[in-house]
């Protein structure tokens, strides 16, 4: 059963001439967003991407690009109402602004 | 919390309890030292790794059941480290995991019968994905455990498996060049990590993929119960000061019990509107239209206010019809948007837009349905 969400509002983007043929793209995307070519990987079903950043973190050349957030309402709107910490007991929420560069 | 340096576990055979009595190494922490999942020691070069059990017991279990309900789930920790499953030696493989227990739990109980190092970060209890997402479970969080566990003296290969969920927080070219240790993906579950390790650290494509059964989206929902029970104490306040001033105003004097009675009957349609919200749109989620969770919280809203406006309530007059067409797809709408935090499959993109259209259409219904909901105790 194949979950679908929004249609066309994701920030990944993909610059092939960067592309190794690595392939970990295709290995760590949770949602089957790439496929492999004969010599690149192409995003092949964007409109499944989570923007959850795991293909832009092991890209190795840094061919793709988005912008890493959790789809989680209640984050998003702490982050608005400024309340800190209610979620995991932690001292940031998972809004966007509180993803270190790891 | 230092104990003595010849501190005895008690479950460890005679067999063992030498090297367990021995000093503590860095690899290991006092606190893992009496629980119920550690049965034993392992020697290694750098000292004594515990050994855990692959067996869930009445501990565990109620211990997970604790923290689907949200009951002292951020205690719910495991000292980080190394631990070991079996009886490993230096080219058995190495696991990495998060100090959440029941990602632990979860994972070691798949792993009967084998051999191999688990080794655990500080991820101040959070799960793998959500600590990816943060940052905790993250490329220098690996390195910092590989280094003070001394896990190059105490493996002859230079191999980390990780869990694939942990890929958003980690670059394994950079655990790679910081560390030495190569970084593998794993499966998702941990179930298929037996059949991964089988077939020589690949993964078959279902491997890759999450599942979200109708169980899987179930038992993310008893946690989000447990924090209606603020929010219905309020409520249930809020009606009984509205039938009191209601019985003040009137020329019809309820007593105390009725006025009891009278709020419960008040209240009863906004608990089954957060039943709706929080049980039945994840049920049946893939069958609801729409893609907007929302949308799809609003449509069941809709289907139970009418139920209980013509079906179940006597009230008469367009006031009480009002007042629950505008307020429970409203509460619905705002539980089931709720929901997108729980899934595997919402962007942080997909959810600000919906957001943005779905906010100021809930508040705006919620505005008009409580005055008219006011209204109907004075008109």
């Amino acid at each position: 059963m194949k979950f679908q969400y929004l249609k066309n509002v994701v920030t990944l983007a993909m610059d092939q001439d960067k592309c190794n043929g690595c392939g970990i793209c295709t290995e760590v995307c949770p949602q089957q967003v790439f496929t492999m070519g004969d010599s690149v990987s192409s995003i092949t079903d964007r409109d499944a991407c989570m923007e959850c950043g795991a293909c832009a973190r092991n890209c190795p050349p840094q061919a793709i690009y988005v912008r890493q957030g959790v789809g989680c309402a209640y984050a998003v709107l702490m982050d608005k109402l400024n309340i800190k910490g209610k979620c995991c007991g932690d001292a940031c929420s998972c809004s966007l602004d509180n993803i270190p560069d790891h | 919390m230092m104990s003595t340096k010849h501190k005895k576990l008690p479950m460890v055979d005679d067999l063992d309890n030498k090297c367990c009595q021995e000093e503590q190494s860095a690899v290991q922490s006092e606190d893992a030292a009496n629980t119920n999942w550690v049965t034993g020691c392992v020697e290694t070069a750098v000292g004594p790794v515990y050994r855990v059990s692959t067996k869930l017991d009445q501990k565990d279990l109620l211990g997970s059941f604790k923290a689907r309900w949200g009951l002292d789930r951020m205690n719910y920790t495991i000292p980080p480290g190394l631990y070991a499953i079996g009886d490993p030696h230096s080219s058995s493989p190495i696991l990495v995991s998060a100090n959440y227990k029941l990602s632990f739990d979860y994972l070691r109980r798949e792993l009967a019968g084998l051999n191999l190092w688990i080794l655990v970060l500080d991820t101040n209890g959070i799960n793998v994905w959500c600590a990816a997402g943060k940052g905790s479970f993250g490329t220098a969080e690996i390195v910092r455990m590989v280094s003070v566990t001394r896990l190059s003296e105490i493996v002859s290969h230079r191999t980390l498996i990780l869990p694939q969920l942990a890929a958003p927080g980690v670059a394994a070219h950079k655990v790679r060049s910081q560390s030495r240790f190569n970084v593998v993906y794993g499966p998702i579950r941990a179930e298929d990590i037996p059949a991964f390790l089988k077939n020589a650290n690949k993964a078959a494509p279902e491997m890759r993929h999450p599942y979200f059964t109708l169980r899987d989206r179930l038992i993310l929902t008893p946690v989000e119960l447990t924090a209606m029970a603020k929010p219905i104490i309020i409520l249930a306040m809020l009606f009984f000061l509205l039938n009191l001033a209601s019985s003040l105003v009137g020329s019809n004097q309820l007593l105390l019990p009725s006025l009891i009675d009278q709020t419960f009957f008040d209240l009863a349609p906004y608990l089954a509107a957060m039943f709706v919200g929080i049980i039945m749109v994840p049920a049946l989620l893939p069958y609801i239209p729409g893609r907007s969770f929302a949308w799809k919280g609003w449509l069941l809203g809709i289907l139970w206010a009418f139920v209980y406006t013509f079906f179940i309530t006597s009230q008469q007059g367009w006031l009480a019809p009002a007042a629950y067409f505008l307020t429970i797809p409203a509460i619905t709408a705002f539980l089931g948007l709720n929901f997108t935090g729980s899934t595997t499959y919402t962007s942080l993109s997909g959810v600000v837009k919906e957001m943005g259209i779905a906010l100021p259409l809930i508040i705006g219904s919620a505005g008009l349905g409580v005055i008219a909901l006011i209204a109907k105790y004075f008109i």
